[in-house]
């Protein structure tokens, strides 16, 4: 793959950038400062669930413990998702100076990013990257003469398990367990790697605090929406001219960034990757935004041509095997709901069945234990909603053409 | 396994216990070289971890069934995952695995005679922008065709 950095273009993440410049305006200042300007910023965290970063980090930031932990969640899974791919390849800056700066300002000397084991050939790079920080004393003991200031940073591999995306099963995986989320609370914040504080982001998230660092809250929140502010990238896939990932301000329109891409014929987006919402073109004017259509960054498009229900049982079957099975409703659930996609593809289905689905999905997104059961359910209820003539209604009893 | 096996792998797991330490949050990582020279986790490799590290067997076995890139029998040299989530699926993913399944002599979720390959599904590979995508062994190969995917694999040693 090649570095494409020449030829990004953006408003935030993707401008010019000097590697360490931020690390040293960070330890120049007060910690409470950047914390301020991060609160300033209203920074909002970028692996999809959107908790506001400079709250997390206040709350480790006070924890007392004899050892703190910055991990970045680099178990980029979700279907439809590699701008974290992007951004260790070509921008390893900006994410190791967002790590050290986290670092800084909690209290911690140790950075551990977990890498998804699919990323493996990743690792020879990052890791040279790593031992050059080292040589410019970006890593290491009294760094950049700060003294007393130690940090350094790791890289863990996961081992295939998209649920381990999930901050605590991360953790559990961390420490040599099987990768189960762990009851809520105690929070990472007080009680997570190790039982102690821990603060778990997105390694955008992180990227972009070296950004608002080196140029202000005031300025960060001038892009974006008043509710989500900055820009996001997004991982763009399917059936368009230009898939790729692409730095765009919050609160773009579907419309627009199907255009952006040249995206022709479109008649459904899939937004927020398999445990997203399916959307169709009569909500094409929605936003882009944690206020109303929410992602992580995973937009797939699908034009005229492609069966909505083959989709459908596409994310189920991957559901299915990604459920850790700990919890019940998820283990359980999403293998009756993949039962459901199949009734219906041969035609052997009742609504009222399919109603009761919906309802167990709707059970789902309350009783599971972790982001994966609660959110697995979303496709199936909005592709069977917003496609229910082309699935359900079809004139063929259902079976979809066959 | 013959009593020198048997030795040779307890002073390499010993060795992989000195180099990360003892604590039990080494056990992934010990767990992947192991995974990674063997390519499985023998019966006695996972008996010795356990004995080791001071825990229970059982808990070994739980923790590499839970892994997709654990896996405790063997299989063939080479490990190919091509990628089966939606995008990859729709820019042709059937094509190119049934090429692959014709040229090696068998299915998915199979080792080839020779033992040179085992073909299995991954869920995504985070390739999506560049679909169909596999891997093979840790390298990754994109937008493949057919055509392609036969290639890439024939010139695999």
């Amino acid at each position: 793959m090649e570095n494409k950095r020449k030829e990004r273009k953006g408003a935030v993440l993707f401008t010019e950038y000097k590697a360490g410049k931020s690390i040293k305006k960070a330890l120049s200042m007060k910690r409470d400062d950047i914390l301020l300007e991060i609160k300033e910023s209203k920074l909002r965290g970028r692996g999809g669930a959107g908790f506001p970063t400079s709250t997390k980090w206040m709350l480790t930031a006070a924890a007392i413990a004899d050892e703190k932990f910055v991990i970045c969640n680099a178990d980029e899974g979700e279907p439809g998702t590699f701008k974290d791919r992007v951004l260790l390849m070509e921008y390893p800056d900006l994410v190791f100076d967002g790590m050290v700066i986290a670092g800084y300002i909690i209290g911690s000397s140790k950075g551990i990013v977990y890498l998804r084991g699919e990323y493996e050939y990743l690792l020879p790079s990052l890791n040279d990257y790593l031992e050059n920080m080292r040589k410019d004393n970006y890593l290491g003991e009294n760094i950049c003469g700060k003294s007393g200031f130690n940090f350094d940073i790791e890289i863990h591999l996961g081992n295939g398990a998209y649920v381990c995306g999930e901050e605590t099963a991360l953790i559990e995986s961390m420490e040599g367990h099987r990768g189960e989320a762990r009851n809520r609370p105690p929070f990472p914040v007080t009680t997570g790697f190790m039982k102690k504080p821990t603060v778990v982001n997105n390694v955008e998230t992180l990227a972009c605090v070296t950004k608002i660092v080196e140029h202000g809250g005031a300025w960060y929140k001038e892009h974006g929406t008043d509710k989500s502010t900055g820009s996001k990238l997004f991982s763009i896939s399917g059936d368009c001219a230009k898939p790729g990932v692409y730095e765009l301000a919050w609160g773009t329109s579907i419309k627009e960034l199907l255009e952006f891409v040249g995206a022709e014929k479109t008649k459904a987006v899939q937004v927020g990757g398999a445990s997203g919402v399916c959307l169709n073109k009569t909500q094409f004017d929605r936003q882009l935004a944690y206020e109303d259509a929410a992602t992580g960054g995973s937009i797939m498009i699908f034009n005229e041509s492609r069966s909505m229900l083959h989709v459908l049982k596409n994310f189920m079957e991957f559901f299915v095997e990604e459920s850790c099975g700990q919890c019940t409703p998820c283990r359980v659930g999403n293998i009756k709901l993949l039962e459901g996609v199949e009734m219906i593809e041969s035609g052997e289905f009742t609504f009222s069945y399919i109603n009761k689905l919906k309802d167990l999905g709707k059970t789902m997104q309350v009783a599971s234990k972790c982001g994966l059961g609660q959110s697995s359910p979303n496709s199936f209820i909005s592709i069977l909603e917003n496609f229910k003539d082309e699935i359900l209604n079809n004139g063929n009893g259902g079976s979809n053409g066959k | 396994m013959l009593v020198v096996e048997k030795n040779a792998l307890t002073e390499e797991i010993e060795s992989l216990v000195q180099r990360f330490g003892k604590d039990r949050s080494s056990l992934l990582k010990i767990l992947h070289e192991i995974q990674k020279t063997h390519r499985h986790i023998p019966d006695f490799a996972q008996q010795e971890i356990a004995r080791l590290l001071d825990i229970h067997p059982v808990e070994v076995y739980s923790v590499i069934t839970f892994y997709a890139f654990l896996n405790t029998e063997p299989k063939g040299r080479n490990l190919v995952r091509v990628c089966k989530t939606i995008t990859c699926d729709l820019q042709g993913k059937d094509a190119v695995c049934k090429a692959i399944e014709r040229e090696l002599g068998c299915k998915f979720g199979e080792s080839s005679k020779d033992n040179k390959f085992y073909l299995e599904y991954a869920n995504c590979l985070g390739l999506c922008d560049m679909g169909p995508a596999m891997a093979v062994n840790e390298r990754v190969y994109t937008n493949l065709t057919p055509e392609k995917a036969v290639e890439i694999l024939n010139g695999v040693k």
